[in-house]
C-alpha cells in the first residue's frame, strides 16, 4: 500500500517536472530569438536606414524604399480587405448562423485562416501577375489583402456573437430595421473586439514574406508606382540574409528588428484591447 | 359567465388578446390566452418563473420574430388589426408598442444619442425639435435633472437605476401608445426600484402599460389590473384589488399567500 | 382553461374591435427600412460568398496553371525524384519528402513540449503567472516566420553544427536501424534543422489549442478524482486527456497544417538541394514551399512554372485535408461540450 503511494507520487513528480521543463523550453526559445534580434538588430540600427536606399552588394545603405513599399502595400491591403471582411463577418454572425451558406463559409474561412500563405501568392500570380505580364506592388497588396480577410472575418463574427441579445432586442423594440440595429448598435458595441482583429491581421501581414515573393517581387530603387515591382522589407530581408555580404546581412538584421518590434507591439496592443472586451 | 364589473365595461381596450397560443418549436408555452389590456391603465402579469408571462409580453411587440422556431397563433388586436398577421409592419408596430427589459440596455453611445436613436427611426426632426424631444423624454423618465449637464457622455456610465430610466426615456421618446415593461426593476436596488414605480404611476396618464414582475408587492402597488399566469395558462385576471384581496382561483390564492412559487 | 375563457369576456367583443378602420400597422409605411434591410442583407451575403469564391478560385486557377505539367507527367509527377529544369523533367518526390519529413520531425518534437506547456498553464502554474506565460507563448506565435528563418540560418545552424550534431551523431547515430538517419557531415542546415525550427514555430499553435480544450474539462469531474486522493498527473491522464482527446488531436492537426505550409522558416535552413542524397536527416533537402520560394520568380514560363504551380496545388490539397480534419475534430468537441452543458 505504502509502496504504491510512493510510486504514484514519484510518477506525479516526474510528470510535473517534465511539464515545468517544457514550459522552460518554450520560454528559452522565445528569449533566445528575441535576444538575438535585439542584440544584432539594435547594433545595425542607424538613421541611414530611413534615409537611404537599399545598396548594391558591398556598400552601405538603408532600407528607405523597402520600408515605404511595405507600408504602402500593407496599408492598401488593409483598406481593401477590412470592409469586405467585416461585412462577411456580419453575415455569418447576424444572418447566417444556421444557414447552409453560413456554415460552409465559416468552415472554409477557418481553413483559409491557416492555409499556406505561399499558395495565396501563387493564386495571385496565376490570376493577376500572369495576365498583366509583370510583377507589381498592386498584386502584392492583393495577396496580403487575401490573407487579412479570414482573420478579420473570424474575429468580427466572434465579437458580434459576444454582444448580448438583449441589446439587439432593445434596438428592435424601438422599431429599428435590422440593418440599423446591426450597424448602429451591435457593431458599435463590438467595436473594440473588431479593431483587435484588424490589429492582429495587420500584425500578421506585416511580416509575411512568402506571398510577396512572386507578386510584388522586390525593387532595388525607389518606386511608389503600384504597377511596378515594389521594394518591401520581408523580401529584402530574405535576399540580404541569404547573401554572403556582411553589409547586407547587417541590414537584414536591422530590418528583422523593425518588423519584430512592430509586430510584437501590435500583438501586445491587440491583447490589451481584447482584455478590456473580456472584462466587460 | 362572471359578473361583469360596471367600471370595467366603461374602459376601452388598447390590446385585445383572443385565443392566443404560443409555441417554442413544438412546445406549447401559452395556452389559449384571452385578455384585454385597457387604455391608460397598468396591467401587471404575475406568476412563477416559466409561467409564460414574459413570453406573452414579447408576443405583443412580436419580439419572438427574431428567433426561428417561435410562433404565435390566434388574435392579438391593436387598433383593430391582428398584429400576428404576416403582413404586419413590425417596425411600425414597435413604434407603437415600446419595451423596457429586465436589465438596463443602454446603447454604446451618448445619453442624447440613446434617446435620439429611436426617434430617428420614425421621424425626421430638426436639431432643435430633437433637443426638445430628448428633454421631454428624459423629463418624463424623471432623469432630466440628473443628466442635463452630461448629455454627451456615454449612457453606459450611468448607475443601474439611471440606465433603466434612460431606457424608459428611450422608449417614451418614440411616443408609443403602449409600454411593455419586462421585470424592469429585477436588477435594481430598492431605492431605484421605488423611483421606477413612481415613474410608472406618472406615465400611465399618457401610456398604456403592461408590466411583468415576479414581485407581488410591486404588482399590488403599481397596477390597476393583474393577470395571474401558471404553466402557460391565464388563471385569473381582474382588478388588482380583487385579485389580491379575494382571488377566485385556489391557485392564485396559493401563489399570493406564498404557498407556491 | 375554463377560467381563461371567462377572462376573455371582460372586454368588448372581437367584432366590435375589428370594426375600427384599419390602422397603419399593415402596409408599407416603412418601405425604406425594408429596402435598406434587403440591400444590407444581400451586401453582407455577397461578401460572405467572396470567401467561398476565393477557395474555389484558388483550386481552379492553380489547376489551370498546372495543367501543362499535369498532362505531361501524369501520376509520375508524384513518384519521380528528378528535378531538372534544363531538361524539362520534373518530379515532386524530393520536395514532397522534404515537406512531409520536416513536418513529421516538427510534430514529434512539438507534441510533447506543447502538452507539457499546456499542462503547466492549466494545472500547475500559480494563477498570477498564467496570464503572462500564456501571452509569452502566444507572442512566440506572433513572431513572423522570416525572423525564425534568419535566426535559424545565422544563429542556430552554426551552433547546431558545432555542438549538437556531432553529439547526436555519436549517440543516436550509433544505434542500429535508425542510426542512418543521424549520420553524415554536420552542416548545420538541412532537414533536421528545418524540422527543429518548424517545431519551435508550431509549439505555440498546438499549445494554445490544447490549453483551451483542457479548460473545457468540467471542474466537478476533476474534483471527483482529486476527492478520491488522485494526484495531478492522474487527474490529467485519467480525466482531462480522455475528456479532450478529440480536441487535442484537432490541435495537433492544426499544428501539422501550419508546418506543412510554412515557407520562410524552412527555406532559410533546409539547404535547398533538389537531390535526395541518402536517408540522413543531416543532409540538405528541399520542401515544396522552399522550392517555390527559391525558384518560382526566376522560373522560365512554360513547363517549369507549371510544374512549380502543381507543387503548390499538391501542397494546398494536403493542407486542406489536414486542416479540414482538424476543424471537424475541434467542432465535434465543441458540439459534445455544448450538448453536455
Amino acid at each position: 500500500m505504502n509502496h504504491l503511494r510512493i510510486r504514484r507520487k514519484a510518477v506525479n513528480f516526474l510528470a510535473l517536472s517534465l511539464s515545468l521543463a517544457a514550459m522552460a523550453f518554450g520560454l528559452f526559445w522565445l528569449a533566445w530569438i528575441l535576444w538575438m534580434v535585439i542584440d544584432l538588430g539594435v547594433g545595425a540600427l542607424s538613421m541611414s536606414l530611413f534615409t537611404e536606399m537599399t545598396p548594391p552588394p558591398g556598400s552601405a545603405g538603408g532600407l528607405k524604399n523597402a520600408i515605404a513599399g511595405s507600408l504602402i502595400m500593407v496599408g492598401l491591403a488593409m483598406a481593401m480587405a477590412t470592409p469586405v471582411a467585416i461585412l462577411a463577418g456580419i453575415y455569418l454572425a447576424e444572418y447566417g448562423q444556421r444557414t447552409l451558406l453560413g456554415k460552409v463559409t465559416r468552415f472554409i474561412n477557418d481553413i483559409l485562416l491557416s492555409a499556406p500563405s505561399i499558395v495565396i501568392g501563387l493564386f495571385v500570380y496565376a490570376v493577376y501577375v500572369a495576365n498583366v505580364g509583370k510583377f507589381s506592388g498592386m498584386s502584392g497588396a492583393i495577396a496580403l489583402a487575401l490573407l487579412v480577410i479570414p482573420v478579420v472575418v473570424r474575429t468580427t463574427e466572434d465579437m458580434l456573437a459576444l454582444v448580448p441579445n438583449t441589446l439587439r432586442e432593445a434596438a428592435y423594440a424601438l422599431g429599428a430595421p435590422k440593418w440599423k440595429v446591426i450597424m448602429l448598435v451591435t457593431l458599435r458595441s463590438a467595436k473594440t473586439g473588431v479593431v483587435t482583429g484588424i490589429l492582429l491581421a495587420l500584425a500578421r501581414i506585416s511580416g509575411e514574406t512568402a506571398p510577396l515573393l512572386f507578386t510584388a517581387l522586390s525593387n532595388q530603387f525607389w518606386s511608389v508606382d503600384l504597377s511596378e515591382p515594389m521594394a518591401n522589407l520581408p523580401v529584402t530581408i530574405f535576399k540580404f540574409a541569404m547573401s554572403p555580404f556582411q553589409d547586407w546581412q547587417q541590414l537584414a538584421w536591422a530590418g528583422v528588428f523593425l518588423i519584430t518590434l512592430g509586430v510584437l507591439l501590435l500583438n501586445i496592443v491587440a491583447r490589451v484591447m481584447f482584455r478590456k472586451v473580456e472584462q466587460r | 359567465m362572471m359578473p361583469v364589473d360596471q367600471s370595467i365595461q366603461n374602459l376601452t381596450p388598447e390590446i385585445s388578446i383572443r385565443d392566443l397560443n404560443f409555441y417554442y418549436g413544438k412546445t406549447l408555452a401559452l395556452k389559449n390566452i384571452n385578455l384585454d389590456i385597457f387604455k391608460g391603465k397598468v396591467t401587471a402579469f404575475i406568476g412563477p418563473s416559466g409561467c409564460g408571462k414574459s413570453t406573452l409580453l414579447r408576443t405583443i411587440n412580436r419580439m419572438y420574430d427574431l428567433y426561428p422556431g417561435q410562433r404565435a397563433e390566434g388574435e392579438l388586436l391593436i387598433e383593430g388589426s391582428n398584429i400576428l398577421d404576416k403582413g404586419v409592419d413590425t417596425i411600425a408596430l414597435r413604434a407603437k408598442v415600446g419595451m423596457v427589459f429586465q436589465k438596463p440596455t443602454p446603447f454604446p453611445m451618448s445619453i442624447y444619442e440613446n434617446i435620439a436613436f429611436g426617434v430617428r427611426m420614425h421621424e425626421r426632426l430638426s436639431r432643435s425639435r430633437m433637443d426638445d424631444r430628448v428633454e421631454w423624454a428624459l423629463t418624463k423618465a424623471a432623469l432630466w435633472d440628473e443628466v442635463k449637464d452630461k448629455l454627451n457622455q456615454a449612457g453606459t456610465g450611468l448607475s443601474g437605476g439611471q440606465q433603466q430610466r434612460l431606457c424608459i426615456a428611450r422608449g417614451v421618446a418614440v411616443k408609443p401608445s403602449v409600454l411593455l415593461l419586462d421585470e424592469p426593476t429585477s436588477a435594481l436596488d430598492p431605492i431605484s426600484t421605488m423611483r421606477i414605480e413612481e415613474l410608472i404611476h406618472e406615465l400611465k396618464s399618457e401610456f398604456t402599460i403592461a408590466i411583468v414582475t415576479h414581485n407581488m408587492q410591486q404588482a399590488a402597488r403599481v397596477s390597476d389590473f393583474t393577470a395571474y399566469m401558471y404553466l402557460g395558462e391565464l388563471v385569473e385576471f381582474g382588478k388588482t384589488d380583487d385579485v389580491f384581496i379575494k382571488p377566485k382561483d385556489k391557485r392564485t390564492e396559493d401563489y399570493i399567500t406564498g404557498r407556491m412559487g | 382553461m375554463n377560467q381563461s375563457t371567462e377572462a376573455g369576456t371582460f372586454g368588448p367583443s372581437v367584432a366590435e374591435a375589428a370594426g375600427t378602420p384599419p390602422s397603419a400597422l399593415i402596409g408599407r409605411s416603412h418601405a425604406r427600412g425594408r429596402f435598406g434591410d434587403a440591400l444590407f442583407f444581400n451586401l453582407t451575403r455577397a461578401f460572405a460568398v467572396v470567401t467561398l469564391v476565393l477557395l474555389v478560385g484558388i483550386v481552379a486557377s492553380l489547376t489551370w496553371s498546372a495543367w501543362p505539367s499535369i498532362t505531361t507527367f501524369g501520376f509520375g509527377f508524384l513518384t519521380s525524384s528528378e528535378w531538372n529544369p534544363p531538361a524539362e523533367q520534373f518530379g515532386a518526390l524530393v520536395p514532397m519528402y522534404g515537406t512531409l519529413v520536416t513536418s513529421l520531425i516538427a510534430l514529434v518534437i512539438a507534441l510533447p513540449i506543447s502538452f507539457g506547456i499546456a499542462l503547466f498553464l492549466t494545472e500547475l502554474s500559480p494563477a498570477w503567472l498564467r496570464r503572462p506565460l500564456g501571452i509569452a507563448i502566444e507572442l512566440l506565435a506572433g513572431i513572423p516566420s522570416i525572423v525564425y528563418g534568419i535566426w535559424g540560418l545565422l544563429v542556430f545552424a552554426p551552433i547546431f553544427a558545432e555542438h549538437v550534431q556531432p553529439w547526436i551523431g555519436k549517440t543516436l547515430g550509433q544505434l542500429p536501424v535508425v542510426g542512418g538517419l543521424f549520420s553524415g557531415p554536420a552542416l548545420g542546415i538541412g532537414i533536421l534543422a528545418a524540422g527543429i525550427i518548424l517545431a519551435i514555430m508550431i509549439i505555440p499553435f498546438i499549445t494554445s489549442v490544447m490549453r483551451d480544450v483542457f479548460e473545457t474539462t468540467p471542474p466537478l469531474l476533476k474534483e471527483s478524482v482529486y476527492g478520491l486522493g488522485g494526484t495531478t498527473w492522474e487527474v490529467v491522464w485519467n480525466v482531462v486527456l480522455p475528456h479532450t482527446r478529440v480536441g487535442v488531436i484537432g490541435g495537433v492537426m492544426l499544428g501539422l497544417g501550419r508546418a506543412l505550409g510554412e515557407t520562410m522558416a524552412v527555406t532559410f535552413v533546409i539547404g535547398n538541394a533538389s537531390l535526395l542524397s541518402g536517408v540522413s536527416l543531416f543532409m540538405p533537402g528541399n520542401s515544396i514551399t522552399s522550392a517555390l520560394a527559391n525558384e518560382f520568380a526566376e522560373a522560365t514560363p512554360g513547363l517549369y512554372t507549371s510544374a512549380l504551380v502543381e507543387l503548390g496545388l499538391i501542397l494546398f490539397v494536403i493542407t486542406f485535408v489536414v486542416l479540414s480534419l482538424s476543424k471537424l475534430l475541434l467542432t465535434s468537441l465543441q458540439r459534445s461540450e455544448g450538448a453536455r452543458s
